[in-house]
C-alpha cells in the first residue's frame, strides 16, 4: 500500500513536471530570444540588448557561412527565436530558406519584424549587373561580407536597435541607452582604428576569398589578386602559378584569409612569393577576437605587422600555417 | 489564453510593415521571383543482367523499379519552381521530364509559413516524410540509384496527393512530429482505396549537435496503406494485383561530421535505415491472363530490408562513398500463388562504391561500381553519371 502510494505520487510528480515544462515554454520569455546567422551579428545584438536578450549564432568563426547545412539543431533554434538577424545578400541562400520553411515560426519570416537583414542597412559593394555562374558563386545582390567595414557595423546597429525596440517595446529605454553607449564607444574606436590603420593605405594584398573587399574599401587596402580562381572555387595549381608570376612583377605585402579557410594554398604562395600569409579573425570568435572591438583591433594589428617589419612576420605567418 | 496568443500570431503577418526589411539597396537588381532551377542528368550504365528481366525473388516490385537503362541514357530532367506565394504560403512545383518524353508532376504543393507554435501544414502532391531517403529527389542521392530496401518495399520512394501536418517542439533538441493523410494512389498503396483516402503516415524526427563537429538526426515512421488492385510485377504486359492492407515501419539514422562543423574541406556522412513491411490481403497473379482465369488467393507477407552507407569528402570537390544493402523476405503465405514468391533460398544484397567530383555546388560527375546480388545471378554494374543544376541555388538540406 505504501509502495503503491509512492508510485502514485511519483506518477503525479512526473505529470506535474511535464505540465510545468509545457507551461514554462508557452508564455513569452523574459528575455528576447535572438538567433543570428553569423557570430558578428550575435556580438552586435549582445552589445545592444545586454541582459534583455539571449543570443545564439547559427555559425561560428570557424565555419564558412556559405556552406552550412540546415541542421536539425538550427531548425530547433529558428523555431524558438523572437528575432532572426542575418546578413542577407544571398550569403545564407543555401540554408536559411529551408530553416525558415521547416521551423514553423511565423515571427521570423521575411517581411516580419522578427526578420532582420544586415544587408538592408548598408550599401553593398560589387553589385553584379549580370549573374552568370561561369563567374563562380557570385552574389548578384552584392558582396555580402559587409561587416568588415567597421562603419557598416554602426549603420547596422542603428537599425537593429530600432528593430529591438519595435519587437520589445517594454524595454525600449534599455535598448536606447545601450545603443547610445555602443555608438559612443564605437565612434571612439572607429577614430582610433582609422588613425592606426593610416599606414595601411594603399597596401597591396592578396585575398583568399573576396571576403575582404569591405575592409579594403574602408582602410584603403589594394587588392592585387585572389587565391580562388572564381568565387567559391578552391584554389587550383594553375591559378596559383599564374598568381605567383603576377606577384613577381606586382608584389603584395600580405596574403589574407579567414580562420575558417584552409591555409595550404596560402602557405604555398607565401613561401614562393616571400609574402607573409596572415590569418585574420574575419569575425568574432576566432584568433582571440572575443568581441567586435577586438575583431578590428586584432585585424588592424595583424595587417600592420608586415608593414612594420616584413621579415619577422614572414616567420609568424609560416609558423601559423605549421600549427594548423 | 493560448487561443488568443495563436490568434495574435495569425494576425501578425497582416499588420507588419514589410517595406523596411524587404527593400533592396539602391541599384541592386531584384533576384528571380519565383526561384527556377532545372536539373539535368544523364548516365552511361554497364549492366550485366538485362534490366528488362529484373526481379527480386520473393518480392513483388512496383512500377519503374530496377537498375535503370543499359548504355547511354538521359536521366530525368527536373524542373523546380518555388517561391513564397505571399506572407502566409510557400509553393513548390517539381516536374520530372522523363527520357521517354513524358512529363510527370513529381511534387506540387503549398505549405503554410504563418501558422504559430511550430505548426506547418502542407497540401498537394509531395514525397512522404517517412524515412530519410524517401523525400530526397534523385538528384540529391549520394549514389546513382536508391537503396534496395526503398526499391523493393516502396518502389523507390513513396509520394502521393494529400495533406501533412507537422509540429516542431520549442526545445533545443530538435523534435518534429507529424502525420500525413494521403490519397493512396502509389505503391505501396494503390487504387486510391477508401474513396481516395487510402494511406496515412506518422513520423517522428529527433536531432541535434554533439559538440561543434557532429550533427545527427534519427527518425521513426509508420505508413499504413490500403490497396485496391495495386499493380506489381510486369506492369505493362502481365500485371499482378494486390488488394489489402500494408503496414510499413522505417527507422533511420544520419550522423554527420566535419572539423569544427565546417564541411567545406572535409566531411563525413553516415547513414543507415531499416525498413519493414507487412501485407495482408488478396493477391491475383497476371490479371490479364490469357490462359484461363487469373488465380486469386489470400496473401500475407512480411518483407524487410536495410542499408548502411558512408560518404566521405576527403578534399574539396571530391567525395567517396560506400554502401551495403540487404533484403529479407521473412514470411510469405500466398496459397495458390506461392510459386511467384519463391525466394529460391536467396538473400538479395548489393555492395556499391562511388566516387564523385563537383566543380561547384551546381555540378557533379559520378562513377559508381556495384556488385548487385539482388537476383541470384550476380551482376557487376558500372555507372558514370552527371547531375547539373541551372538557376536558383539549391537548399543545403541535412
Amino acid at each position: 500500500m505504501h509502495v503503491a502510494r509512492n508510485a502514485k505520487e511519483y506518477k503525479m510528480k512526473i505529470l506535474l513536471s511535464v505540465v510545468i515544462l509545457f507551461l514554462s515554454v508557452a508564455p513569452a520569455q523574459a528575455a528576447l530570444k535572438v538567433f543570428t546567422c553569423e557570430p558578428e551579428w550575435a556580438a552586435l545584438v549582445q552589445e545592444l540588448g545586454g541582459t534583455q536578450v539571449t543570443v545564439a549564432s547559427a555559425t561560428t568563426a570557424l565555419q564558412d557561412p556559405h556552406h552550412i547545412e540546415a541542421r536539425p539543431s538550427l531548425i530547433a533554434k529558428t523555431r524558438q527565436a523572437d528575432l532572426l538577424v542575418c546578413t542577407g545578400a544571398g550569403l545564407e541562400a543555401g540554408w536559411l530558406p529551408p530553416l525558415l520553411r521547416t521551423a514553423g515560426n511565423p515571427k521570423v519570416q521575411p517581411g516580419q519584424p522578427g526578420y532582420f537583414e544586415a544587408a538592408s542597412a548598408a550599401a553593398l559593394l560589387e553589385v553584379q549587373t549580370r549573374a552568370d555562374r561561369a563567374e563562380g558563386d557570385v552574389h548578384p545582390g552584392g558582396n555580402p561580407h559587409l561587416h568588415l567595414d567597421a562603419r557598416n557595423i554602426m549603420r547596422v546597429a542603428e537599425q537593429l536597435a530600432t528593430r529591438l525596440k519595435q519587437i520589445d517595446p517594454a524595454n525600449a529605454a534599455h535598448y536606447a541607452a545601450r545603443r547610445a553607449d555602443f555608438a559612443r564607444r564605437w565612434q571612439t574606436a572607429l577614430a582610433r582604428w582609422e588613425r592606426e590603420a593610416a599606414p595601411l593605405k594603399g597596401m597591396p594584398v592578396v585575398y583568399h576569398h573576396r571576403s575582404w573587399v569591405y575592409l579594403a574599401h574602408w582602410l584603403g587596402l589594394k587588392e592585387v589578386g585572389v587565391l580562388e580562381p572564381k568565387p567559391g572555387l578552391p584554389p587550383t595549381a594553375a591559378h596559383l602559378t599564374q598568381l605567383l608570376t603576377q606577384l613577381k612583377g606586382q608584389p603584395a605585402r600580405a596574403i589574407v584569409r579567414s580562420a575558417y579557410e584552409d591555409g595550404r594554398a596560402d602557405a604555398w604562395l607565401s613561401e614562393r612569393a616571400q609574402i607573409p600569409a596572415l590569418v585574420l579573425p574575419y569575425t568574432v570568435g576566432a584568433e582571440g577576437a572575443d568581441d567586435l572591438f577586438k575583431l578590428f583591433d586584432i585585424t588592424i594589428a595583424r595587417l600592420k605587422e608586415p608593414v612594420l617589419s616584413p621579415s619577422t612576420v614572414l616567420r609568424i605567418g609560416q609558423s601559423k600555417e605549421a600549427t594548423r | 489564453m493560448r487561443f488568443s496568443f495563436s490568434a495574435m500570431c495569425l494576425l501578425l503577418p497582416l499588420s507588419v510593415n514589410a517595406a523596411e526589411s524587404a527593400a533592396l539597396p539602391k541599384g541592386q537588381p531584384a533576384s528571380f521571383n519565383p526561384d527556377i532551377s532545372l536539373i539535368l542528368s544523364g548516365s552511361a550504365a554497364h549492366l550485366g543482367n538485362d534490366p528488362e528481366d529484373y526481379t527480386i525473388p520473393g518480392f513483388l516490385l512496383g512500377a519503374e523499379t530496377g537498375p535503370g537503362t543499359r548504355g547511354l541514357s538521359l536521366g530525368e530532367s527536373e524542373l523546380i519552381v518555388s517561391a513564397n506565394v505571399d506572407d502566409l504560403f510557400y509553393g513548390q512545383f517539381t516536374a520530372a521530364l522523363t527520357p521517354e518524353n513524358e512529363m510527370e508532376v513529381e511534387e506540387a504543393f503549398v505549405q503554410t509559413l504563418g501558422l504559430p507554435h511550430g505548426l506547418g501544414l502542407r497540401a498537394g502532391r509531395f514525397f512522404s516524410a517517412i524515412g530519410y531517403l524517401n523525400s530526397q529527389h534523385p538528384h540529391a542521392w549520394d549514389f546513382v540509384d536508391t537503396a534496395l530496401a526503398y526499391r523493393a518495399l516502396l518502389a523507390n520512394q513513396y509520394g502521393d496527393d494529400g495533406v501533412r501536418l507537422s509540429w516542431v517542439a520549442p526545445t533545443d533538441l530538435f523534435v518534429e512530429l507529424g502525420g500525413e493523410w494521403l490519397r493512396g494512389e502509389n505503391f505501396p498503396a494503390g487504387g486510391a482505396a477508401n474513396n481516395g483516402q487510402g494511406a496515412a503516415t506518422l513520423f517522428a524526427h529527433l536531432g541535434g549537435d554533439v559538440g561543434a563537429s557532429h550533427a545527427w538526426r534519427a527518425g521513426l515512421s509508420l505508413l499504413r496503406a490500403r490497396s485496391e488492385g495495386r499493380e506489381s510485377g510486369a506492369i505493362d504486359t502481365a500485371p499482378d494485383a494486390f488488394t489489402g492492407d500494408s503496414r510499413v515501419a522505417i527507422a533511420d539514422l544520419v550522423w554527420k561530421w566535419s572539423p569544427d562543423g565546417n564541411p567545406r574541406q572535409t566531411n563525413l556522412k553516415l547513414q543507415a535505415e531499416y525498413l519493414w513491411r507487412d501485407e495482408d490481403g488478396e493477391f491475383t497473379a497476371d490479371v490479364n491472363s490469357m490462359n484461363g482465369p487469373a488465380v486469386t488467393d489470400a496473401y500475407r507477407a512480411t518483407h524487410s530490408g536495410w542499408y548502411a552507407q558512408a560518404v566521405y569528402q576527403f578534399m574539396p570537390q571530391w567525395r567517396a562513398g560506400l554502401r551495403y544493402d540487404q533484403l529479407r523476405a521473412q514470411e510469405i503465405a500466398a496459397g495458390a500463388n506461392a510459386a511467384l514468391f519463391d525466394t529460391q533460398g536467396h538473400v538479395p544484397r548489393r555492395a556499391s562504391v562511388m566516387l564523385d567530383w563537383s566543380r561547384s555546388e551546381f555540378s557533379r560527375l559520378r562513377l559508381q561500381v556495384s556488385r548487385d546480388r539482388s537476383q541470384p545471378d550476380a551482376d557487376s554494374q558500372v555507372f558514370v553519371q552527371y547531375i547539373m543544376s541551372l538557376g536558383a541555388h539549391g537548399a543545403h538540406a541535412f
